[in-house]
């Protein structure tokens, strides 16, 4: 669910145009976290042998969803810019289905917010990636009661 | 075994082979292809390029490559080296012959265990380009370095480093 009122950072997140070339979808946002959706499609295949989807398209979900949580941080005053993001892969995603991840900023300093992000297939006992993260901070609000 | 007993191949059959293979590695990838990445070649030594693309944009208002975008690009490069080096000693000693290369014919793609990326500066709305170092390459397990750059080539954008599981090369 998103709270009415970070129907316009939806917006601004999905309508960014790589955003829209991938179909990203926003499944959930609240404070300093989200959920995200990104829709098989044959485009995305890296290993043709297997039809398992490339690891970059994993990397670009992650990066948005982490950065998403960022942004619907309450004590973020702005946008985000990836400084630093790790991704492990835990197995492939399997092929024809779609891949969602959720992402939380678990710290945020006057500068720094931290994320952490797991994507899932259809099988969510079993994560397909995790990620780290470190992403720059506009300027710090403080935080409302 | 005279050394002179050999003549040189002809230019045009050496270029004409390692295209061919590099070809079938590249554009078997749906992936790359929607990227639209190309690779250039000189001998051994790849270079990835990503033309500037609208649809690879994120924040529209900068505007700025995605960053998602940058790292799968860091990580299309990482991977086509890495299975370049390893199609490379068979191409030339002769024991695959080039034309013959398919993506049916190719060994397995390396598949990426962790890959970590370092965001020096935003990505301009113009063309990439990329080169990735096989630090090492063992049986089982590869580390590769990639670096990012636009307009400068001591000017990076991005660089990354990633561990691969090697394919199975006992075949």
């Amino acid at each position: 669910m998103v709270e009415a009122s970070n129907k316009v950072i939806q917006s601004f997140i999905e309508k960014m145009p790589h955003a829209e070339a991938l179909g990203l979808k926003i499944l959930q946002l609240s404070a300093g976290e989200a959920e995200m959706l990104m829709p098989w499609s044959e485009d995305l295949i890296g290993d043709p042998a297997t039809g398992v989807i490339h690891g970059g398209a994993v990397s670009t979900l992650m990066d948005t969803c982490s950065g998403a949580a960022v942004i619907c941080h309450p004590e973020n005053g702005g946008v985000t810019a990836t400084l630093d993001l790790r991704i492990d892969y835990m197995r492939p995603a399997s092929p024809g289905q779609d891949v969602r991840a959720h992402a939380e900023c678990y710290n945020i300093t006057r500068s720094i917010a931290f994320v952490r992000a797991t994507a899932f297939d259809d099988d969510a006992s079993r994560p397909v990636a995790t990620a780290t993260g470190a992403f720059t901070i506009a300027f710090r609000k403080e935080a409302s009661a | 075994m005279s050394p002179k007993s050999r003549r040189p191949e002809p230019v045009q059959v050496v270029k004409q082979r390692r295209d061919a293979a590099l070809n079938a590695l590249v554009h078997g990838v749906p992936y790359v292809r929607f990227l639209g990445i190309g690779f250039d070649r000189r001998g051994d030594e790849l270079t990835a390029v990503l033309p500037f693309d609208e649809k690879l944009i994120g924040n529209p208002m900068l505007p700025a490559l995605h960053g998602g975008v940058t790292a799968a690009f860091l990580e299309v490069a990482a991977i086509i080296e890495l299975s370049w080096s390893l199609i490379w000693p068979n191409m030339e000693n002769g024991s695959q012959d080039g034309a013959a290369f398919d993506p049916d014919s190719l060994p397995s793609l390396p598949k990426t265990i962790d890959f970590t990326v370092d965001y020096l500066r935003s990505g301009l709305p113009r063309d990439a380009y990329a080169r990735a170092r096989v630090n090492r390459s063992g049986r089982r397990y590869a580390s590769v370095h990639v670096e990012a750059w636009q307009d400068n080539r001591t000017r990076l954008f991005a660089q990354a480093t990633g561990h691969f599981l090697m394919p199975d090369q006992t075949s």
